[in-house]
């Protein structure tokens, strides 16, 4: 389970480099789908792995970035401890890596914050094949460029992650779901009161006419949220799991996934199909019933934007364009973390 | 000097751009007082268009910039530089959008800290970073530095709490980064910004998000005979599964110097000093605070009391926020230092710097956000006597070379600006600063915001590697090199 593969990763990296080969990075393949398509030769990380150090006291695991998720989460647990932003694996083999690299969260992304967030410090491979150390293992610091979050969402475009600090925190003693039978109106407007509030509110998912609320904390905490009514879900970690994995039947079936990013309290979507909204109404999971349904100038107009999630039948842009400005700078940065543009190209946008 | 001055002028009025040395002479230093630099031309935009067109200017004329926000900063970030214009912030203080539904607020970057928390207090809610000069300090200048406070570990640091900024390039271009969700597609930008020092761009706009107040807060406030015990009882409180609101203590030192400041009836006997803040939900908190006790209880606390009320509290925390006020008036000079280690290594750590306070003979005054590992070591000092500020400076660069040789950092919040290019050269390795210089090239290829702080060049790193070899004979330099 534990391997140091910097010297042949290192290597491998140099030489396409040299040759100017596009390489493609493979974690467990777990995200493969989540992107533009990818042209390249592959390079595995899986084989890098192991826990270099953690220590439950502070709050700090360091880990290389082949490393299963599902091996982290379980050294936390025997401690007490957990990724409090609920990484989704979508697959048994999912690595740590692939996790920073798309950069998803979970159920509890609205209480608990985003990946990045817990991001402390990273050893990246460039794509010239330098090995770099930035930030570190400590909960602040501020010495130089973040360039440790940069590599959050990514999509090892900037470099081949190595490494990665995180920070963790205690798992909640307790919890407990309740659901309400409410219209998506309804929904979003009870989870945008509720977040103004104290309540421990770690994940709120509307689908098929019910809002899923789960609270956490102390036992006499719970005891206490009961007051907002509802009823009590009993298999409520599995309800939960499979909202974070997408194995919930709303799931199933064909046809595109799209991602929506808005502002919490906006509007139900009029795109007919399914929707299912999370984050207390700030991220909506649709499946229009059109096949080909572009949903970008949809969430602009709510403020938001549109990701193509899942496509049984990849084309076009997978994520919502930048203003020309912007793009510019992303150019800057691929260039300079990736000068002779091997890695991952293309995977976020085009030339990228 | 004259065309751009007209320019300026031209851009955002007469009486906004101060040339007179008489005018100037308010802008000189932050405040790392020690550095001083009287600059040639101060402009003071009214609003984020404005912000664009002296950009534009300066820019076509390559005119180098600074940023200032309220001139807090204690690294020497806003510190004008020889040739630059000295672009202030302050008047961009408006809030432009209280969204309490939202949980957000839409500021200016010259908006103080405080005055977020202030104006959105009605509605139940607050914005969580506090530095403790948070009545002065400006939340552009928070983002800059990715400012911490008492509370952020439980509740984050600036980045934590932000969700979009507006920002003006080098070249005077606008690009919005992030989004009201707090994401945005392609690069995270956000987070690169935050922190960069006034290196990358000028932030014109930030969006932060507001939190509900907890329901209930105690504060619980124990002492200890031994400095070690005290720093184990931090480890301990966290290992029972507690994240505190906040979680400070003091050194023997800073708390007679804290209680003879603001008399808040600190056990002077001790010598160390833990306060605990403990916030959520009536029934937590409740369970939480007993453990808590019983921890600090087990571990030999010689004095423990719980705040009967609010005011009680802040009464305890007064000590704590006026720390360097405090140890300010035990000398005629202090400097701060910023070091974060991980959190094992504090009695350690604590004990070589007590080291370091005889080596250098110079008492040294210990402050610190526990719970995170960030240290405030306090080194004072008498900059009118010969030498001194030369040792001052010498054993901080030591104490930094300590954190780092432990895990840590040489800043956990103060940032780099002037005063850390030296010990950056510990931390870092010239891949890694070359890199750095690219990422700025990225955004500023002529080098126009700020040019010469935050990150060290390698001739400079020479300098400093080569001087440390001959044994701390390092000559008294205050300006960087270009
Ligand atoms: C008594 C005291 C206590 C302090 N306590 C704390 C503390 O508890 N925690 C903490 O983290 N810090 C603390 N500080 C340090 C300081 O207050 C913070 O660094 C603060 O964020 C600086 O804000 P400012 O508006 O004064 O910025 P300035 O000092 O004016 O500038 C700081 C840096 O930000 C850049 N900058 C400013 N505004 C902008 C902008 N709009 N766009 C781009 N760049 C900009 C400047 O170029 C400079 O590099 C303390 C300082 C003092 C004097």
């Amino acid at each position: 389970m534990e391997r140091d593969a910097t010297a042949e990763l290192t290597a491998r990296v140099q030489a396409a480099a040299a040759a100017r080969t596009p390489l493609q990075l493979c974690g467990s393949g777990s995200k493969a789908f989540y992107g533009r398509p990818l042209r390249g030769e592959p390079l595995m990380l899986q084989d890098h792995t192991g826990v270099v150090d953690y220590d439950p006291q502070e709050l700090v695991l360091t880990a290389r970035a082949g490393t299963p998720l599902a091996h982290i989460e379980a050294r936390l647990a025997e401690c007490g401890q957990h990724l409090p932003f609920e990484p989704p694996h979508f697959g048994p083999a999912a690595t740590l890596g692939g996790m920073i690299a798309c950069g998803l969260a979970g159920p509890a992304r609205a209480s608990a914050g985003p990946v990045r967030d817990y991001v402390l410090g990273v050893r990246i491979l460039t794509g010239a094949g330098q090995v770099l150390n930035f930030g570190g293992r400590v909960m602040k610091n501020v010495a130089g460029y973040d360039v440790t979050r940069l590599m959050v969402g990514a999509l090892g475009t900037l470099g081949v992650l190595l490494e990665v600090s995180l920070k963790v925190l205690p798992r909640a003693p307790g919890q407990l779901t309740l659901t309400f039978a409410l219209s998506g109106a309804q929904a979003i407007a009870r989870m945008n009161d509720w977040a103004r509030t104290p309540l421990p509110v770690t994940g709120t998912c509307w689908v098929d006419g019910r809002l899923y609320v789960r609270l956490q904390g102390s036992p006499a905490a719970l005891a206490q949220a009961r007051r907002i009514g509802g009823e009590e879900l009993n298999a409520a970690e599995a309800f939960w799991t499979s909202v974070k994995e997408h194995t919930h039947p709303f799931f199933d079936g064909a046809g595109t996934l799209w991602r929506l990013t808005v502002p919490s309290a906006s509007a139900v979507f009029d795109v007919p199909g399914r929707t299912l909204m999370e984050w207390t109404g700030a991220q909506r999971w649709l499946v229009p019933d059109a096949a080909r349904a572009d949903l970008h100038a949809h969430s602009v107009r709510a403020g938001g934007f549109a990701t193509r999630f899942r496509d049984a039948e990849p084309s076009g842009e997978v994520f919502a364009a930048l203003p020309a400005a912007l793009m510019r700078v992303h150019h800057e940065l691929k260039k300079t973390f990736d000068p002779y543009a091997i890695l991952n190209l293309g995977r976020l946008y085009a030339d990228l | 000097m004259a065309s751009l001055a007209e320019e300026l002028r031209a851009a955002v009025g007469a009486a906004n751009v101060l040339t007179a040395r008489e005018a100037c002479v308010a802008f000189e230093c932050d405040g790392l007082t020690a550095y001083r630099h009287v600059p040639d031309v101060v402009v003071l935009p009214g609003n984020a268009a404005e912000v664009q067109a002296v950009m534009s200017i300066c820019h076509r004329l390559r005119v180098p910039v600074v940023a200032r926000g309220a001139g807090t900063g204690l690294s020497g970030g806003s510190l004008p530089v020889a040739g630059a214009v000295l672009l202030v912030l302050a008047r961009l203080n408006q809030i432009l959008e209280l969204a309490p539904r939202r949980r957000l607020a839409r500021v200016q970057p010259g908006v103080t800290n405080l005055s977020i928390s202030k104006a959105c207090a009605e509605h139940g809610l607050f914005y969580a970073p506090d530095p403790s000069s948070q009545i002065a300090c400006s939340i552009g200048g928070n983002v800059a530095e990715n400012s911490g406070g008492v509370h952020c570990l439980k509740y984050g640091i600036t980045l934590h709490n932000i969700l979009e900024i507006q920002i003006v390039t080098a070249a005077g271009e606008f690009l919005v980064l992030g989004s009201e969700m707090g994401e945005a597609p392609g690069y995270a930008l956000t987070a690169l910004l935050t922190g960069s020092e006034g290196m990358l761009g000028i932030i014109v706009e930030v969006t932060v998000k507001l939190l509900p107040r907890p329901e209930s807060v105690e504060l619980v406030v124990g002492a200890f005979d031994d400095i070690g015990a005290c720093a184990r009882v931090v480890g301990d409180i966290i290992s029972a599964g507690i994240i505190p609101a906040g979680l400070e203590m003091m050194d023997g030192a800073a708390i007679c110097a804290a209680d003879a400041f603001a008399k808040c009836g600190y056990p002077t006997a001790a010598q160390a000093l833990l306060l605990c803040e403990i916030d959520g939900g009536d029934a937590d908190v409740t369970h939480q605070l007993e453990r808590v006790m019983s921890i600090m209880r087990e571990a030999g606390a010689v004095y423990l009391r719980v705040a009967a009320d609010a005011s009680e509290q802040l009464r305890m925390w007064s000590g704590r926020k006026a720390a360097f006020p405090a140890v300010g008036r035990l000398a005629p000079d202090y400097y701060c230092m910023d070091g974060t280690i991980p959190r094992r290594r504090l009695p350690e750590v604590l004990h070589r710097i007590s080291g370091l306070s005889e080596e250098f003979a110079l008492p040294i005054a210990n402050v610190f956000h526990a719970g995170d590992g960030n240290l405030h070591p306090l080194i004072m000092f008498d900059a009118g006597k010969p030498d001194e500020l030369r040792r001052a400076e010498e054993c901080g660069n030591r104490i930094l070379e300590l954190c780092v040789a432990v895990g840590g950092t040489v800043t956990g919040e103060h940032g780099v600006g002037v005063e850390k290019l030296g010990p950056m050269c510990t931390q870092f390795g010239s891949g890694e600063l070359e890199m750095f210089h690219a990422v700025k090239r990225a955004f500023d290829p002529h080098a126009l915001l700020n040019p010469g702080k935050a990150v060290p060049t390698l001739a400079r790193c020479a300098d400093y590697g080569a001087l440390r070899v001959h044994g701390g004979q390092m000559p008294f330099e205050h300006l960087p090199r270009f």
